[in-house]
């Protein structure tokens, strides 16, 4: 077992430390193989995290650096959750994660429920329909605004032919009633396979026994599907709503390259907000502030969700 | 029993073919338009009723990798045949090629920072996800929860220190920061899913190995790096999709020399609105991530979910 090095005849010391990292205790094994990674997440996550609240209770602004930095407490804050901008950027991402949930829950776990049916050529379609969840939502969100050009688009097109309605006579993007839509209607097509997936995972994990001994009693389908299927498959579609809400919370590339907010502010969802205040205002401070709450609604609604999902799993 | 009371029945499995079929069909559609405008003529691109015969041309993968400028047709004559077929395509315009333009750039800085990335992040996360199987680390559960949460974190809270940290360190707009940062990020995934592979290989082939007289690290080594190595590659995948795909963090942070494909690909739009240019800068970039998808059939779910779901 001697090793590839030393057999080349190099120095010693690489040799010499071989031996020693071979000589390591589980113990120091452990230790030297887990720290980078915490050191790595301490400094690009925690640090950044801790100095954000901390920039959350002054006025700095990042383009002036050279301006003393003033304490203001919690100001920020206050001024935040009364400021009617931020919250109708609230609303406006409420809207969004609503319809995106209840769209997505429904027509994935449609999906998982057809392709459960074992047809000949489950896998290759299963594929296809995965595809669109794989790709960048940035470049996506940037194409679909071509898609929904109003005179030339695929999309008007397509409704237009569906419908009878003027293709050229609405504009997706540029409507202030139908903007919000667009986005919706991205993000169901984006990420519908990712609710399937886990749907369908959900569904084959259900042992055939149940539904055999369902049969015996002369249970109708009917009632197969609501007192076995949904009640099985329930802990999943609820993990796949968790991990679908807390990406859309953060919802920022695919809409930044569609709409970019607008038109005026009706898409401006929180994280789009919080990146105008940052970057675009240079308002530090406040926009530090601004993250903390996001980050605390994110961790909050999530933690309570958690509760309720294990609560369904022990059942 | 004759037949399985859960095995659907012919008509099932036909209706639920048809549904599935018509919706898969449904959603490749803009896939497939994204990949059909990039070899269409700009006046193609935009006619209208939207056009599905057309006569296939390079013309935007040649806008994409060049910049031109318009030429006199006097200096045209002087320049006499075009010499090769992207400069033809050119000449139909009156243009001459002047240079090469930045997506060639973009896309190679995407191919290091993803790979860069996703190298580091498999070889942090293999030595952690293994110490997290096999050893007994102290609040190891606390710890693992405690990689996972970095994820839930929107990437504009924490780009703003970020921001100012590496302006500080002179990390903005490197590779290098990037690269970090990237790691960063993808390291709660590569623990989470190599645990879960590493967690399945038996405890039992490294006994032996250690009975043999190997240490703990060449039964690691040699023993379960190679029965790790279908789920270390599988994990390299999901990590090299997620550093390709990034977006906000390449906004906020790179400007220039570090910069990824994806801000960049919107900006081609920026003058004379180019789609097949679009169209073709769009394809090239999400061409390698569709081949991964397919090769990655078998482990999408656990990919996606952290592991968190099995099939």
């Amino acid at each position: 077992m001697t090793d590839d090095n030393t057999s080349r005849g190099t120095a010693t010391a690489p040799a010499r430390l071989r031996r020693r990292i071979a000589g390591l205790s589980d113990r120091t094994l452990a230790f030297v193989f887990i720290v980078p990674t915490i050191l790595l997440l301490l400094a690009i996550n925690i640090f950044p995290l801790i100095w954000t609240i901390r920039l959350s209770l002054t006025n700095y602004r990042a383009n002036r650096a050279n301006e003393a930095i003033e304490w203001v407490g919690l100001r920020n804050y206050e001024r935040i959750l009364t400021d009617p901008d931020i919250w109708n950027s609230m609303q406006a991402t409420a809207h969004f994660l609503i319809w995106t949930l209840v769209l997505q829950v429904l027509i994935g776990f449609s999906l998982a429920y057809l392709i459960n049916k074992k047809f000949r050529g489950n896998d290759l379609w299963t594929t296809i329909i995965v595809l669109p969840m794989m790709l960048s939502p940035a470049v996506v969100g940037n194409f679909w605004t071509f898609l929904y050009q109003p005179q030339i688009g695929l999309f008007n097109y397509v409704v237009a032919f569906v419908s009878g309605v003027d293709p050229a006579s609405f504009s997706m993007i540029g409507d202030v009633r139908l903007a919000p839509w667009s986005i919706v209607i991205v993000d169901t097509w984006m990420w519908t396979p990712f609710v399937m997936l886990i749907c369908l995972a959900g569904l084959r994990s259900i042992p055939d026994y149940i539904y055999e001994a369902a049969e015996v009693d002369r249970a109708s389908r009917w009632r197969q599907f609501w007192t076995i299927t949904i009640p099985m498959v329930l802990p999943f579609l609820m993990l796949a709503v968790l991990f679908r809400g807390i990406e859309n919370f953060k919802m920022f590339d695919l809409v930044v390259q569609l709409t970019g907010g607008g038109p005026g502010s009706v898409t401006e969802l929180t994280s789009i907000n919080l990146k105008r205040e940052a970057f675009e205002k240079w308002r530090t401070g406040y926009s530090s502030a601004y993250a903390i709450i996001l980050f605390v609604t994110v961790f909050g609604l999530a933690s309570i969700y958690v509760k309720a999902l294990n609560k369904v799993k022990e059942r | 029993m004759n037949h399985s009371v859960t095995e659907p029945s012919r008509l099932q499995k036909w209706v639920a073919g048809i549904l599935v079929v018509g919706y898969a069909l449904v959603t490749i559609m803009p896939l497939a338009w994204i990949i059909a405008t990039g070899f269409k003529s700009p006046g193609d691109a935009i006619a209208y009723p939207p056009k599905l015969i057309y006569e296939p041309t390079l013309e935007g993968y040649v806008n994409l990798f060049t910049t031109r400028s318009r030429a006199t047709p006097e200096t045209l004559a002087q320049l006499g045949p075009p010499q090769t077929w992207y400069d033809a395509i050119v000449r139909q315009y009156d243009m001459v090629i002047s240079g090469p333009s930045r997506y060639g750039e973009r896309f190679l800085n995407s191919v290091i920072i993803g790979f860069g990335s996703t190298f580091l992040s498999i070889f942090l996360g293999t030595l952690a996800a293994y110490a997290f199987s096999r050893f007994r680390v102290p609040l190891k559960d606390d710890l693992m929860f405690f990689i996972l949460s970095t994820r839930m974190m929107p990437p504009i809270a924490v780009a703003i220190p970020i921001f100012l940290m590496y302006r500080q360190l002179g990390l903005s707009d490197t590779h290098l920061g990037m690269i970090l940062l990237y790691t960063a990020v993808n390291l709660s995934l590569s623990v989470w899913l190599l645990k879960g592979f590493i967690d399945e290989i038996p405890v039992e082939y490294e006994e032996a190995a250690l009975i043999d007289g190997y240490t703990r690290f060449q039964a690691f080594s040699k023993v379960v790096l190679p029965q790790a190595t279908t789920g270390i590659a599988s994990t390299a995948i999901f990590c090299l999709i997620f550093a390709w795909n990034e977006y906000a963090f390449a906004v906020l942070l790179t400007s220039g020399t570090a910069q990824t494909a994806p801000p960049f690909i919107p900006t081609i739009i920026g003058v004379g609105k180019d789609w097949p240019a679009v169209a073709a800068g769009a394809t090239l970039f999400l061409v390698p991530v569709m081949v991964f998808t397919i090769l990655l059939r078998k482990h999408l779910l656990r990919g996606i979910t952290f592991g968190a779901v099995r099939k």
